[in-house]
């Protein structure tokens, strides 16, 4: 087989369908929207119901947490995902999905080695450079803008 | 030139057995199947668990309707996607049978006939079964992502076969006469995508294809069919194009596993199916019983594989691709 890699490259790319890109930014829109707009009613109910706005705004992170965290059990996020894309990853109940996935599927190799060590393989990374750039942050604020 | 075309003397596939999940009994070939197992957990507690065990109702199904016992057997070569092939050997544990256990990735099921044919025709068995099997869930353990976690797929992913495919093999005579096997060569051009795997396996089958008919003594024409293994949809695309600059059309002759076993479009299966289930459980559900009733004369069964891990994909490294092919022709 006479072929260099950049024309197999080349042929590869002609053969593989493209994402569609417009579509899955529609979705995206749409479905990560409607997790905002909920996000948004529950802020304003728990304030009408007396809340400080601080207060309501960790009551607000902690509801969408557990409904991404609950649906994610009851094996249903997943299916919302598939169409809502970066929509159903960004907001925070994507951030609980992917702490929630892992612990459910490393339950059964025990809850140390299985579901400790398994449960932030995909939220670690998110975790450890949300830190390092809160420091660095930390730093050019505590320097420059005190 | 390197002699990598084998012919074996007087080896036949005597039965063949399948087990398969939920999504894959609905399928288009459905009906075919010996077993459709609507859990995913065939009984137990655990992906890994669960694929053993559809080894082990597989192997039994495939016993069971040769009418042979565990003792009968002298060997069975067998394998999977798991990390130490612990799908087949916890699977296969029990029956005592001496075991090879194989990696091939995908092409696993054509090189596990390929070993047991050099067997018997050697004649240092009399009787052997070739098994290999996949499972979607602790595939996707293991190469992916948690079952759970909620992402999108390219319109190029595959879609791992819950499925397991075992045949018992002697010298006995049958309408499934294993002829011959050319075996794989490992081929690598340039592919990393894992979401890519039909790419990545696409150049290995047609250097297959191309040797196997090259090798003098056939042509395409004297073929019914020209089966793959999991090459799927942009694979196949593939494959034919690469075989067309070197001079070689198959498309009137090939069709691929991969691109059978679902309905992509309804299925929501993407590019088509994969895993060492997958042309495992076709072969055994589709094609063995057209041997039997003469609908097919002869053809060339080419398991496709991805040699990768994900640590080598993290790596950077390339997906190295492979592809076994075996005849098989109906003599009787």
């Amino acid at each position: 087989m006479d072929i260099s890699n950049k024309q197999y490259d080349k042929m590869v790319k002609k053969a593989s369908p493209p994402s569609p890109v417009i579509r899955n930014c529609i979705l995206a829109f749409l479905i990560g929207g409607a997790i905002c707009t909920l996000g948004q009613i529950l802020n304003m109910s728990f304030e009408a119901l007396g809340l400080e706005k601080i207060d309501a705004s960790t009551c607000t992170s902690m509801s969408i947490i557990f409904l991404g965290a609950f649906l994610t059990g009851i094996n249903i996020y997943d299916d919302i995902a598939l169409y809502g894309g970066a929509g159903t990853l960004v907001p925070i109940s994507g951030f609980a999905n992917s702490i929630t996935a892992p612990a459910m599927e490393y339950k059964r190799e025990g809850y140390v080695l299985g579901v400790g060590v398994n449960m932030f393989k995909i939220a670690g990374p998110v975790i450890v450079y949300g830190v390092v750039s809160s420091v660095v942050y930390g730093l050019i604020y505590y320097i420059f803008l005190r | 030139m390197r002699n990598s075309t084998i012919y074996f003397d007087k080896t036949y596939i005597n039965s063949f057995y399948t087990s398969v999940g939920k999504l894959e009994g609905e399928g288009p070939l459905g009906k075919y199947f010996d077993t459709i197992n609507d859990d995913g957990y065939f009984g137990e507690d655990s992906w890994e668990k669960a694929e053993s065990r559809m080894v082990k109702n597989t192997v039994s199904g495939v016993m069971t309707k040769n009418e042979s016992t565990p003792d009968d057997i002298d060997m069975v070569f067998g394998g999977d996607l798991l990390n130490q092939c612990v799908g087949s050997s916890f699977g296969l544990k029990e029956y005592g049978i001496p075991f090879f256990g194989l990696y091939g990735a995908c092409s696993t099921f054509v090189e596990a006939v390929g070993l047991s044919s050099a067997m018997l025709s050697s004649g240092f068995s009399d009787k052997n079964i070739a098994v290999a099997s996949s499972h979607f869930c602790s595939s996707e353990k293991q190469y992916r992502f948690p079952l759970e976690y909620g992402g999108v797929r390219t319109p190029t992913a595959q879609w791992t076969v819950t499925g397991c495919g075992a045949v018992v093999m002697s010298k006995e005579k049958s309408p499934l006469k294993v002829s011959g096997m050319t075996v794989g060569s490992m081929l690598e051009k340039g592919v990393c995508d894992a979401n890519n795997m039909g790419a990545a396996m696409a150049p290995a089958a047609a250097d297959t294809i191309y040797r196997h008919f090259n090798s003098g003594k056939e042509s395409i024409d004297d073929y019914d069919y020209i089966v793959t293994g999991d090459l799927a949809d942009v694979g196949s695309e593939l494959l034919i194009e690469l075989l067309k600059k070197d001079g070689m059309d198959i498309t009137k002759k090939h069709i691929d596993c991969g691109s059978m076993i679902f309905d992509n479009s309804l299925q929501g299966t993407n590019a088509g199916g994969s895993g060492c289930g997958c042309i495992a459980s076709v072969f055994c559900a589709y094609f063995a019983p057209k041997f039997m009733n003469k609908e097919i004369r002869k053809a060339l069964f080419v398991g496709t594989g991805a040699l990768m891990s994900p640590t080598t994909a993290l790596l950077g490294e390339t997906i190295v691709g492979i592809a076994h092919g075996v005849t098989i022709e109906n003599e009787v």
